[in-house]
């Protein structure tokens, strides 16, 4: 009633509390964490531009060429990115291969069979192993995982040397090594995720397949992974967008060789590995240019992965957990 | 199969599907222990006085150290905390205090693809915004490394700050505090815990990271005054030597990969116990 009766005073009472506002910092306080807030999304428009503008000369010198031909030789002035993207996708899968039994199986068990201190002691170790830094799996990759590989490939070739994927001469570097490598990498990203997702699975669910006569294996394979399935597909793509952008433990076992083999245990390249060797000695625009657009490549790839990924996890109900 | 029971066939799937869960956990926890125990037998022996004191030596000569390499993590790591630990917080209560929901999910989407970044996609980043016009440098090392840090920051301040109790704002409120005076004095020391923990679990996080540092820090033999000259880091030494077809350099790659990895599981479980202890909300 105050402001219709006395309109003046309002008016004053009001910019005397704008005053203070101002005084005390509070509008001030709002606008800096405002900015800081814009400050991301201008920060991400940045990065993006400059991927962008930065391989502009290697999109119109190779065009879509440059993602189809396989000739990398960069003294020549050929830039094919094929064999990067071939080596990328292949350590992936085969990291996933062996990631996503271990993962989900893991999982399962975490969620379904373990008493809750036991699960959270073991998702605490298992999240530690999420945090040992790629460089050290690089370590580890050189000095114990290819000697291993080493002594244990020829008896996987003589039982299975008639398949392309395990033939040719084995050297330790090579795709299986880097494949083998990112499982262990991924695999912590997996059963967290996969985890929380399972364990957002209704109750009831459980109670009425056990009620049904279930077996504990049955109520968990045919119920409750079914109903988390989308969760568990999200926490797939997470750890394959990890794998496609992994950098320091591939570039280590991988072989760097930029060659197409059909056969795992032949040497080949990665994207992330090509741009972590050469970005720093390359010598000509052009090569700067190219391996920027590789990063382009990387950029846009793991962008939608995770964008699924997040879609999916969502849509289950499970939290992505970092 | 039987009325009553259950076959064979079914509990026998049961049982082994059951214990191969099992085995699949075990193992994942056991190549955890596995790399722990690897590093501290090969690298706590490799590891002497020398590591944190000396220069590395040239190739040839044995001995030396990488203290070089600590130093320029620490400057870098350094660097990386106050450009990308002031952005996410800031933004982080942003997103718990003020904005409206459809400017906060724009944010949250941006960060979270932000975060999913490749960080050698980050160090390319670095490199076109710093290197190309100040050179290779502790500079470009640590924008590459802050840059990856503002998302986790982000994100953690808004998940401990919004685990604080209305009722505490309210409370303050009620007393006169205005909005900014009740974040900074009540809100922000009801959580502190949690932020505290988050960003070091952030630092740790980064404090690994080799790959955009490759072309940004680039790497020195020698002392990296100031901020502006190429430094070595300790992950990319680890990188370099390992690589090195030297015995004496592998020796020194197990002894640098033992000290960042006992640091960066140290400050992990430091983090964690205290978020454990402190806040009955517990965020992953």
């Amino acid at each position: 009633m105050a402001t219709a009766t006395f309109p003046q005073a309002a008016r004053l009472s009001r910019r005397a509390s704008l005053l203070r506002r101002a005084l005390s910092g509070d509008s001030l306080a709002q606008l800096i964490v405002f900015l800081a807030a814009t400050a991301i999304l201008a920060l991400t428009a940045l990065l993006v531009w400059e991927l962008w503008s930065h391989s502009g000369p290697s999109r119109a010198k190779f065009g879509w060429d440059f993602l189809r031909t396989s000739t990398w030789d960069p003294v020549a002035g050929e830039f094919g990115a094929l064999p990067f993207i071939y080596g990328t996708v292949v350590t992936s899968l085969v990291a996933l291969l062996i990631a996503i039994p271990f993962g989900v199986g893991a999982a399962i068990f975490l969620a379904e069979l373990a008493p809750p201190k036991l699960s959270d002691a073991m998702t605490f170790l298992i999240e530690l192993l999420a945090a040992v830094p790629s460089v050290i799996f690089g370590l580890i990759g050189i000095f114990v995982l290819v000697p291993m590989l080493t002594k244990i490939v020829p008896g996987l070739k003589d039982a299975l040397g008639f398949l392309p994927v395990f033939a040719g001469p084995f050297y330790g570097v090579s795709l299986l090594s880097a494949g083998v490598v990112l499982s262990v990498m991924v695999a912590p990203f997996i059963i967290s995720v996969s985890r929380e997702v399972l364990l957002a699975v209704p109750r009831d669910l459980r109670e009425a397949a056990l009620a049904l006569g279930a077996t504990r294996w049955e109520s968990t394979w045919d119920i409750v992974v079914p109903f988390a399935r989308r969760g568990i597909m999200g926490s797939v793509f997470l750890a394959l967008a990890r794998a496609l952008g992994e950098t320091m433990a591939v570039t280590m076992v991988v072989g760097n060789t930029p060659k197409i083999a059909a056969s795992l245990l032949a040497p080949g390249y990665s994207i992330a590995a090509v741009i972590a060797n050469e970005f720093a000695e390359a010598t000509s625009d052009i090569h700067i240019s190219t391996l920027i657009e590789l990063g382009l490549v990387l950029f846009g790839v793991t962008i939608v992965l995770n964008a699924a990924a997040r879609l999916l996890i969502l849509a289950t109900g499970g939290k992505v957990s970092q | 199969m039987t009325a009553g029971g259950l076959s064979f066939r079914r509990k026998a799937v049961n049982a082994f599907m059951l214990g191969l869960t099992g085995v699949f956990t075990v193992l994942a926890v056991g190549i955890l222990f596995f790399v722990l125990g690897y590093l501290f037998v090969q690298g706590g022996f490799s590891l002497n006085w020398d590591f944190f004191t000396k220069l590395p030596v040239p190739v040839g000569e044995a001995g030396g150290g990488m203290a070089n390499a600590l130093l320029g993590s620490a400057k870098v790591l350094l660097l990386a905390t106050s450009i990308g630990v002031p952005i996410g917080f800031l933004a982080g209560i942003y997103l718990a205090e003020y904005s409206g929901a459809a400017y906060a999910s724009v944010i949250r989407f941006v960060t979270d693809l932000l975060n999913g970044v490749p960080s050698i996609v980050i160090g390319i980043f670095a490199y076109s915004i710093i290197v190309l016009k100040f050179g290779f440098s502790t500079l470009a090392g640590g924008v590459a490394l802050g840059v990856m840090m503002i998302p986790i920051a982000l994100r953690s301040t808004e998940e401990f700050l919004k685990s604080v109790p209305v009722s505490l704002r309210e409370g303050a409120m009620a007393l006169g505090a205005t909005k900014s005076r009740t974040i900074a004095t009540v809100v922000v020391p009801a959580a502190i815990r949690g932020l505290i923990s988050g960003m070091m679990l952030n630092l740790a996080r980064v404090a690994g990271e080799t790959a955009p540092l490759l072309f940004t820090a680039l790497g020195n033999q020698f002392w990296s005054p100031g901020w502006r000259q190429p430094t070595a880091t300790l992950p990319s030494m680890i990188y370099e030597y390992a690589k090195a077809p030297y015995e004496d350099w592998h020796r020194q790659a197990w002894a640098a990969g033992f000290t960042l990895l006992a640091l960066v599981l140290l400050v992990n479980i430091t983090a964690r116990s205290i978020i454990s202890g402190g806040l009955s909300h517990k965020p992953r």
